[in-house]
């Protein structure tokens, strides 16, 4: 049995929850631009430094674009690399986190979800980091600051894993996980010395034994390095999977796998997100089990790679599938939902998909709007028809222009 | 031939790639024009263009055809010709 000592607990702030957690992988470079609601992340970070807790290369860059770019060089150097970041400063990112996961450099992130402008706001919903969903990028999401402590010393060894080699971000509700304090159990350093031995790549900048990396390609290769990157996405299920379970015999706690299923069995509306807003689903969930209902939540831990054979197990004998979506691809749906009606399609016998868009730009999700969100699955599937189009939660039409 | 994970490759290996063959514009340099002035050979964005005794000479294995040398040749010694293979 594990012992849980209480020098071990501590009520934190979810920011630095996570810069402890970073601390603890003994990262040898991190870059350091400010953006709402991250800074506070990095400035724990620095503060860290500062109190001389950390050897560290902290290195203050002039926008995002240089922060991506810093540890993708000191990520190819042979140095275990963090940076974090939100919203614009993810996307200012973009065209440096597709290099990085084509030279297959094991970098961690953070990603804070935050809207996108314009309109401009600080408020959250998962558009950013949604936004770099194809990039070869892996994503987790995270419920609470517990969970994304103990994600991040996971982070570190899944990205560095030599059939991985992939960058991984970490994405958490901005201020609903980053500027609230929770208790939090930590994990002894020796035991994530042992967890996480010192990043070796058998590949490193040297300049006694030269190498190149994103060197010219094309039509001959090009499709082959792509297609490589997909492998590696589909190894790292079966190996996040492992050193998820892994991490979670050394602290006693299990968050799930790449997903978690919450009340699923039997269930006849399954309800399928992810981020903070799942434990006000699971509230919900447990209200409406109270009163007879059957329904069940899957909660998506992983998002890239996507873990539709873990989902389809979690929700084939259900009747409906009620997406929630707190991102939007303008023209199209939410993409979640895209993500999940394209693994059905095809198939016998599955639920009904309806995707719901809800909680944009920091919009309120409690639980009644859960409630009403599973009525009107309940009412859809009634009818027998699936929405067209998404569903969009407590719109108010009489604003519109 | 194998890919590497990511692409990583041996340092140099830019020598092995012969750019030679995206050319449609081959630039011949007449000798008798030619003030050995070294313009040409400053421009080339290829390392193409090398000189042995003061006269100079294009490099055609890695010469892509981009022109820049007769453009800034000051005495239009070299001229641009249609590649044909």
């Amino acid at each position: 049995m594990l012992e849980q000592t209480m020098s071990n607990v501590k009520v934190v702030e979810g920011s630095e929850a996570v810069a402890l957690a970073v601390k603890g992988c003994r990262p040898e470079v991190i870059s350091a631009y400010p953006i709402s609601p991250q800074t506070h992340i990095v400035e724990w970070l620095a503060r860290m430094m500062a109190n001389g807790e950390m050897d560290t290369e902290y290195v203050r860059v002039e926008s995002e674009f240089s922060a991506a770019s810093v540890i993708s060089g000191s990520s190819a150097a042979g140095s275990r690399s963090y940076t974090a970041s939100s919203s614009q400063g993810l996307l200012l990112m973009t065209e440096v986190l597709y290099c990085s996961a084509g030279m297959r450099l094991p970098f961690v992130i953070t990603g804070v979800n935050r809207a996108l402008s314009a309109p401009i706001t600080i408020q959250i919903d998962h558009q950013d980091t949604i936004s770099l969903r194809d990039s070869g990028v892996i994503q987790f999401y995270v419920e609470s600051s517990q969970e994304v402590y103990d994600t991040h010393i996971a982070a570190f060894k899944i990205a560095e894993d030599p059939q991985i080699l992939l960058p991984v971000m970490v994405c958490m509700d901005g201020w609903i996980l980053t500027h609230s304090y929770e208790r939090i159990n930590f994990i002894e350093q020796e035991k994530i010395d042992s967890f996480l031995p010192p990043f070796r790549p058998a590949n490193f900048l040297d300049v006694n034994n030269p190498k190149a990396w994103g060197s010219y390609s094309e039509e001959n290769v090009l499709m082959e390095f792509k297609y490589s990157v997909q492998q590696a996405m589909q190894y790292g299920k079966k190996r996040i999977t492992e050193i998820f379970a892994e991490l979670a015999r050394i602290t006693g706690r299990d968050h799930g796998g790449l997903i978690e299923a919450y009340r699923t069995e039997d269930a006849e509306v399954i309800l399928l997100a992810m981020g903070s807003v799942v434990g006000t689903i699971k509230e919900a969930v447990d209200e409406l089990r109270s009163i007879g209902k059957k329904v069940g939540l899957v909660k998506i831990r992983c998002y890239r790679p996507f873990p539709h054979e873990d989902i389809w197990e979690a929700i084939k004998a259900a009747k409906v599938v009620a997406v929630m979506d707190a991102n939007f691809s303008m023209g199209s749906e939410g993409a979640l939902g895209m993500d999940l009606k394209s693994k059905l399609c095809g198939m016998r016998d599955t639920p009904l998909v309806f995707d719901f868009i809800a909680g944009l730009g920091g919009r309120e999700i409690n639980v009644k709007t859960v409630r009403r969100i599973v009525e009107k699955a309940e009412e859809m599937l009634n009818k027998g028809l699936p929405l067209s189009e998404s569903y969009w939660v407590d719109l108010n039409p009489e604003i519109l222009p | 031939m194998k890919i590497t994970i990511g692409g990583v490759v041996k340092g140099g290996t830019s020598l092995a790639y012969k750019t030679g063959s995206w050319r449609d514009q081959r630039p011949l340099i007449d000798l008798d024009l030619c003030k050995a002035c070294g313009i040409c050979e400053e421009v080339c964005p290829d390392n193409s263009v090398y000189a042995e005794d003061e006269i100079y000479y294009i490099d055609y294995e890695y010469c892509k055809g981009c022109g820049l040398c007769a453009h800034e040749c000051p005495v239009d010694a070299i001229e641009m010709v249609l590649e044909e293979k």
